[in-house]
């Protein structure tokens, strides 16, 4: 039988304010532990939360950047349940009525086309603390820093059809956060992680199947790897005669395989109700306005741009937009090779790239900062290097010996244009060569290659190509 | 030197005047807690070492030309407000060991105003219970007779008042927990306007309900005091940013044109006979003032205490379970494992009436019960908001008893809840519905006091302690001490 998979995501994004949701306390990572949690973090007798207003302007400016309806009114809910690192005995979350909702993301398919992605809703929640288990004997400890954190989570619609979907749209919100300005996306630290729903249906079949949700999926890779786990899990089920059991299952990536949390049956009653020690949230125009004008330009419309003001393809222009960072890169380039698009486009995406990938680099790591790297452009575009010496030079940058004129300088690459030098090394290639100029004469015109060829060996790269090819064809046919 | 009959307004004028020091009053103060309150177990905590260096400051302060009306003044808080240094028990074994890191809000406020703190009172546990019988540190006795309970659940606050162990102190009210016990001491006792003081270091009982007020001997008192502790708190978000009345100032206007109304619900089944008359005769009084009375109906009346039975235990069932024994407070010995932790840690510390109440709620907001039950509740109290709101249209204040008996024995209701939480039909609806009520005293019953509830608007404060002056300015109930502790 075929089989439909059906997932949705939800992914939770720390977002980026300086102090917690309901508390002054800082949200920096990596702090000793307790040392970034206030007496509201600890749960003390007596405390009360205060909404940090900057956590509502994040959340506004990722609905507006997904068309979410932004909710004029939402209203903040106690989750309750025990836990040590839940200090209050209930985490202040969103139930019924989330701060934006209804919006939608376009992810890009392998075959090149587009798919619209549905997002139910997201909401404002506090994280908990953690649970520490190593350098303790026969007790745990909790550090209680990451308490209170902000969180938007991010609810999709059951829209995806297969694993890399699901990794293609969480790239997309991914991609999204950051440009926001939201959240930092570091997945190690756990900025930002999912979990997944996931289901098969017969092909065809309306109906849902009965869904698993995957905990702990905090790299692109685990999440396309644990859903195709529990997709070939789901089907041998089914296929063996038995039922899916509504749970959660935990990833595990050493072993790659999910394994059973809990049941349904087992599930906590979170006994939701609006938290009276604070009010609705209230957004008015204003709030959203203000929101707007801060929104930076978003992936969609950057590639639209760039493949208008650049002449770039979609293939270009999207890679080029897949992060903020990068594309700023690109754009700084761009200008310092005095408008070069396409040239610098091939540049970063080719040699940058490849260079960081190698090294396995993040753009904001890059040795060869942007400003260089159009610098030396304007180098090939004056003519003074040709772009095959152009890769010398970008490695030597790379490798942190100074900017493209400095290299070009200290190494002696700039390129030979003056027309008596290069006449004098066409002369010697024919004149060492009579074989050849015969069987060129004869019509063999493709050995012209092996010319320009011997005339840039014997400037070491240096002499300017067109011009050697200009002169060779005119000597080779007098 | 005879100043413990002396209200916080007499004493500060005497303070003003050099008749005494600061020192010397909390000295007088501490002695008769020791001497003549210990009968009464008013007190959980008495701090003497920390209110002489208070008084000392304060005494300083005047000398410096700095003194404000309150400075030096003696006060007593209730044990559910966090005092930094000091334990800070809620009347529970849950946080018997547990000493505040922190001041709540109103304790900074009073002591920014330089009043000197005595110590924390006693109280129903977390402030659960009309009686306060159910504080892990025994029940208070009413200064009028100490076979009855004095009320609750600030029944410490309350008696020290009326034993003249202290001049004032503070109260919380969720349900009639200012009021009530005031009534059944005698005393003055206000919660204002949902919002008007800072919840910020009050520990959490019914969020959406809790209000904490001054309670003293008189109107004036209670005026003072409450112009110290209202105003806006950003650490509170339903604290209200309204600017804060001289309430002083407002006391003696005259009740000429003032209308009353009497809510014909509040006077029918189940009030006291004797508390019916001393209520009709507080209202002659009234009269006599300038007071117009007409009949009003809040007729959603009886749905008010099984709404709050609903609403509060509900809220209070997540309040409460920050304490499980991991960071603070009691923790059980030797826990197998973590649940074990929670379950004993939880069940040997909290007493038969927190469990009851978190039970309750647990069980209103439980999957499949909660739109019958706090649904329900939530829309109950909008009806008796509305009600309120009415009346108001028709009328500036309402009067009513505070309570339909008067102090009852101790142990006589302890084990039938129900007939206890009846006892708070009066006072529970103006909680519900966000409203100021005061409680004064107006005579006695069984030859015990009777409590006159007023009524107000939302932040019409000054108007409710503007006729509980003037009222007693005409009359002496307020001035009655107990005869063991005159």
């Amino acid at each position: 039988m075929a089989w439909e998979v059906v997932i949705g995501l939800e992914i939770h994004a720390q977002l980026a304010t300086r102090s917690k949701i309901f508390s002054g306390a800082s949200t920096a990572y990596g702090a000793e532990p307790n040392t970034q949690a206030c007496a509201v973090d600890l749960g003390l007798p007596g405390v009360l939360p205060v909404l940090n207003a900057e956590a509502v302007n994040m959340a506004i400016k990722f609905g507006l950047a997904t068309g979410c309806t932004i909710a004029p009114r939402s209203v903040f809910a106690r989750k309750n349940y025990f836990y040590p690192d839940l200090p209050k005995g209930y985490q202040i979350s969103q139930y019924e009525l989330p701060i934006v909702h209804s919006g939608e993301v376009l992810i890009a398919l392998e075959d090149g086309r587009s798919k619209r992605v549905g997002l139910t809703r997201a909401h404002l929640e506090e994280d908990a603390g953690k649970s520490l288990h190593e350098g303790f004997e026969g007790v745990t400890g909790i550090d209680l820093n990451r308490a209170g954190t902000p969180l938007l989570e991010i609810v999709s619609e059951p829209d995806m059809r297969s694993a890399k979907e699901a990794v293609a749209y969480m790239r997309k919100i991914h991609s999204l956060v950051r440009y926001l300005g939201i959240c930092d996306g570091n997945m190690q630290e756990g900025s930002f992680r999912c979990d997944a729903n996931v289901s098969v249906r017969p092909k065809g079949q309306e109906e849902l199947g009965t869904r698993t949700e995957l905990k702990n999926l905090n790299s692109f890779r685990f999440i396309e790897r644990a859903i195709n786990f529990e997709v070939e899990r789901q089907i041998d089920v089914i296929e063996s005669g038995g039922q899916v059991v509504q749970e959660t299952r935990l990833y595990d990536a050493d072993r790659n395989e999910t394994r059973s949390m809990r049941t349904k049956e087992e599930a906590n009653d979170y006994r939701y109700f609006p938290d009276p020690d604070l009010l609705p949230v209230e957004i008015g125009e204003a709030d959203i306005q203000r929101a707007r004008a801060e929104l930076p330009e978003l992936p969609d419309a950057k590639r639209q741009r760039f493949m208008e003001q650049y002449g770039l393809s979609e293939s270009d222009a999207g890679q080029l937009t897949a992060s903020r960072e990068l594309a700023d890169y690109y754009e700084t380039v761009v200008e310092a090779s005095g408008g070069e698009g396409k040239l610098s486009a091939n540049w970063v995406i080719v040699e940058l790239g490849g260079a960081l990938n190698r090294d396995d680099l993040d753009i904001a790591d890059s040795p060869v900062s942007a400003a260089r790297l159009g610098g030396m452009l304007r180098r090939i575009t004056d003519n003074t290097i040709s772009g095959k010496i152009a890769k010398d030079v970008f490695d030597a940058m790379w490798r942190g010996e100074g900017d493209a004129d400095a290299v070009i300088e200290a190494k002696g690459l700039k390129q030979v244009t003056d027309a008596g030098a290069i006449e004098a090394m066409v002369d010697e290639a024919i004149a060492a060569n009579p074989k050849q100029v015969e069987q060129y004469k004869a019509g063999k015109e493709k050995l012209l290659g092996f010319f320009v060829g011997q005339v840039m060996k014997a400037s070491k790269g240096k002499a300017n190509p067109a011009q050697v090819n200009e002169l060779l064809k005119k000597k080779l046919s007098d | 030197m005879s100043v413990h009959d002396k209200t916080v307004s007499e004493l500060a004028a005497g303070l003003a005047a050099g008749d005494y020091s600061s020192e010397e009053l909390t000295r007088a103060c501490l002695q008769r807690i020791r001497e003549q309150g210990s009968a009464l177990n008013a007190f959980i905590t008495v701090t003497e070492e920390q209110a002489l260096d208070a008084a000392r400051v304060a005494d300083q302060q005047r000398a410096a030309g700095r003194a404000g009306p309150l400075t030096g003044v003696p006060v007593a808080h209730k044990d559910i407000f966090c005092t930094r240094g000091v334990r800070t028990s809620c009347g529970s074994r849950m946080l018997d060991n547990f000493v505040s890191p922190y001041d709540a809000h109103v304790v900074e406020r009073l002591n920014a105003a330089g009043m000197v703190s005595l110590g924390k009172t006693n109280m129903d546990e977390f402030a659960m219970g009309s009686s306060n019988e159910t504080s892990y540190y025994g029940p208070v006795k009413n200064p009028w007779d100490t076979r009855a309970v004095p009320g609750g659940s600030s029944g410490g606050s309350a008696a020290a008042v009326a034993a003249r162990l202290v001049p004032a102190a503070t109260g919380t009210d969720t349900g009639g927990s200012i009021r009530q016990p005031a009534a059944l001491c005698g005393i003055t006792g206000l919660k204002p306007t949902y919002g008007r003081v800072s919840r910020y270091g009050m520990i959490a009982f019914a969020s959406s309900l809790d209000q904490a007020g001054p309670m003293a001997r008189t109107a004036e008192d209670c005026a003072l005091l409450l112009e110290a502790m209202a105003g806006f708190d950003r650490r509170d978000s339903t604290c209200v940013d309204q600017p804060v009345p001289r309430y002083g100032e407002a006391l003696n206007r005259d009740l000429d044109g003032l209308t009353i109304g009497l809510p014909k619900e509040y006077f029918g089944e189940g009030l006291d006979a004797d508390v019916a008359r001393v209520v009709d005769a507080a209202i002659e009084e009234y009269r006599k003032l300038g007071v117009a009375f007409r009949e009003i109906s809040l007729k959603n009346t009886a749905l008010a205490v099984p709404a709050y039975y609903v609403i509060a235990p509900a809220e209070c069932s997540s309040n409460l379970s920050r304490f499980d024994g991991v960071r603070f407070g009691y923790r059980c010995e030797n826990p197998r494992d973590l649940e074990d932790l929670y379950k004993r840690s939880r069940g040997e510390a909290f007493g038969a009436e927190v469990k009851r109440r978190i039970l309750v709620g647990t069980y209103a907001l439980s999957a499949g019960y909660y739109d019958a039950y706090y649904l329900k509740a939530q829309k109950v109290r909008r009806l008796i908001r509305d009600d309120f709101l009415a009346a108001f249209n028709q009328v500036d204040l309402i009067l009513g008893p505070t309570s339909p008996t008067v102090a009852f024995n101790l142990g006589e209701r302890a084990d039938d809840p129900v007939s206890m939480y009846l006892s708070d039909v009066y006072t529970i609806a103006v909680n519900l519905a966000g409203l100021p009520g005061i409680s004064h005293p107006a005579g006695f019953a069984h030859g015990r006091p009777v409590g006159v509830q007023l009524i107000g608007a939302h932040f019409d404060e000054a108007r409710l302690l503007n006729a509980v002056h003037r009222y007693q300015q005409v009359t002496d109930w307020h001035t009655r001490a107990p005869e063991a502790f005159a």
